[in-house]
């Protein structure tokens, strides 16, 4: 039975860098997905180094230094002006984000 | 002495009494421009009218008398553009925020504002912060002002060259992965990554929140120490922000070494490191021991694993951040598509350069179910063990110091076609991204070909004082540092 360390080390297809472009909202050309296929191999076979360090005992770290959520007053303030906030949007209309049909 | 060789702290002086005004330094950092970025392309929006009334104004302060003048006050800088700056266009050189005009200040932009620095232009980078030469810039490629025909680093490769090439007083950069350092190292330049949580990270356009840190690229460190006072500082509207005194950096700069304990992690002096940077680097060690320091050879043991750990966690939470990137809000906007979906894909794929796009799938495939354990978790697991190293070592001594890079500055083309090849130029500088460490890049040396050689000097954690103090002894005690390349000589006054 092959384990989940296993399926990491095991080449990344085609296949799966096109499912990996869609999860990530990108459209490849023939040339970008063969080029991604090949960068992908060499970096995950690069990665796989990480694997002859045993760390089944080692905790993980996500910040170096401690994160603290910031809270302020729960109080009423004015927000962002409506126009400034629509300013940068390639599209709006009525005080909102245009975007074209979520559904057909 | 041309303007630009003076130290920030000279200018400060020249100014208050009148000896210089705001309007000839812009008018200076302005025609400095003009003459040398056509060629470099260390800058990608110059906004020369708002430069001009901001120097105006400033002059009319002073000429009123008014006393409460800021630490930066007159000085032009350049900041890179993934810091957002309210009425000037921030792109983070790509095609995708070409036509973003931020609507706020990041807290360095404001704190810059504050102390009555003038922000005259943005300064180019790799697309959103992601790589090491400047050449994924989705405008041009910049160059190195020693050499146009090498890079000059990256990411702040513009911020890096226009300092060289004395365009602005100061500069900004942000650091990920030594995207201050190294280039800062290539083009000869002192480049200071704070600690992680020192400088407010609130504004800066995000690459890896757990790492990006801004920065000052100074042409001396004194300058740097200068620049580091302004911008520090616990900030409410960012919860990396550490809410930790920040000391007189100024006063730490007292050229005194003796009794200083420096470790040289073998890992990172012997094999991989091109000679001529070796022997640099151990001449500067001569040089401190000569002043009173002594070294000693340490291990960093888990070294040659903070290279692929750096580029799965980097790039895993680059996926997360660079989601937001939508063409709905904001950001240039595919015109073509008929539903909502095509219409993400295909704002994405033509506004985002090859190496983004790179970094984002390698993120997503990383964070994907089945994957996350053997490669986010893992890199997430020697992370520690690069923190723990770096603490052992801090036991025993106060700073570490090694070369800034491998190698000195390469040929532009040279990495491109070979991702691992070019990560792999950032040995030296991502173990103290993961340990969210400061370092400060200051120049030691000359390769033969003539291009500058860097050395970085790490601390503890938020001890920025020590590292600027044993970096600003070695510069008393060399002169590298006021060397110029040879065609942005000039300024003379």
């Amino acid at each position: 039975m092959c384990s989940r360390r296993c399926q990491a080390l095991s080449a990344i297809t085609r296949k799966e860098v096109e499912h990996v472009a869609n999860l990530a909202r990108l459209t490849l050309t023939e040339e970008e997905a063969e080029r991604y296929t090949n960068d992908l191999n060499a970096i995950l076979q690069f990665a796989a180094k990480l694997n002859e360090l045993d760390t089944s005992d080692v905790p993980p770290t996500s910040h170096a230094t401690d994160v603290k959520n910031v809270m302020r007053e729960d109080e009423n303030r004015p927000s962002l002006p409506r126009e400034t906030v629509l300013k940068n949007a390639a599209d709006h209309e009525d005080g909102q984000f245009k975007v074209p049909a979520v559904f057909e | 002495m041309s303007l630009f060789d003076k130290r920030l702290s000279e200018i400060h002086s020249a100014l208050t009494s009148k000896q210089l005004s705001a309007n000839e330094l812009v008018e200076a950092s302005l025609k400095r421009i003009r003459e040398v970025d056509g060629e470099l392309r260390a800058v990608i929006m110059v906004d020369e009218e708002a430069a001009r009334q901001q120097a105006k104004a400033v002059d009319e302060r002073l000429a009123k008398g008014e006393s409460e003048l800021g630490l930066l006050f007159g000085l032009p800088a350049g900041v890179k553009d993934n810091i957002v700056t309210e009425g000037l266009r921030t792109t983070c050189a790509s095609k995708l925020l070409a036509n973003y005009d931020p609507i706020y200040d990041a807290t360095v932009s404001k704190k810059l504002k504050d102390a009555d620095a003038v922000i005259v232009a943005k300064c180019n980078m790799d697309e959103f912060a992601m790589g090491g030469s400047t050449e994924n810039s989705g405008f041009a490629a910049a160059r190195n002002p020693w050499n146009p025909e090498y890079v000059p680093g990256g990411s702040s490769g513009g911020s890096a060259a226009a300092m060289a090439a004395r365009e602005f007083f100061f500069t900004l950069g942000s650091d990920t992965g030594g995207s201050i350092r190294q280039p800062a190292a290539f083009c000869g330049v002192v480049g200071l990554k704070p600690t992680y949580g020192r400088v407010s990270r609130f504004g800066l356009v995000a690459f890896a929140s757990s790492f990006d840190q801004i920065g000052p690229i100074t042409k001396n460190v004194e300058d740097a120490a200068y620049v580091l006072q302004a911008i520090a500082g616990h900030d409410p509207y960012d919860s990396t922000s550490a809410d930790v005194e920040v000391p007189d950096y100024l006063s730490a700069l007292t050229g005194d070494v003796k009794g200083l304990r420096i470790g040289v992690p073998k890992e990172l002096i012997g094999e991989g490191i091109d000679a001529e940077v070796r022997e640099a680097v151990l001449a500067a060690l001569k040089q401190l021991e000569g002043m009173g320091a002594s070294w000693s050879e340490v291990s960093l043991p888990h070294t040659e694993y903070a290279v692929p750990a750096y580029y799965l966690l980097s790039s895993s939470e680059a996926s997360s951040n660079l989601a937001r990137f939508d063409g709905v809000r904001y950001g240039v906007r595919a015109d073509n598509a008929d539903n909502l979906i095509e219409m993400y894909k295909e704002t994405r794929s033509h506004g985002f350069g090859a190496e983004v796009k790179r970094r984002i799938m390698l993120g997503t495939y990383a964070l994907s179910a089945g994957y996350y354990d053997a490669y986010y978790k893992k890199a997430q697991q020697v992370r520690t063990l690069i923190i723990r190293d770096f603490e052992q070592i801090f036991d025993e001594y106060d700073v570490i110091l090694h070369p800034t890079t491998p190698t000195t500055a390469f040929k532009l083309g040279e990495k491109l076609d070979d991702p691992v090849k070019m990560y792999l130029e950032d040995i030296c500088t991502v173990p103290v991204n993961l340990a969210g460490l400061p370092a400060i890049s200051v120049p030691c040396g000359f390769s033969a070909k003539g291009m500058p050689i860097g050395m970085q000097i790490v601390g503890k954690a938020f001890d920025e004082s020590t590292v600027l103090r044993v970096a600003h002894a070695y510069e008393q005690a060399t002169d590298h540092h006021t060397r110029k390349p040879e065609r942005v000589r000039g300024g003379e006054r």
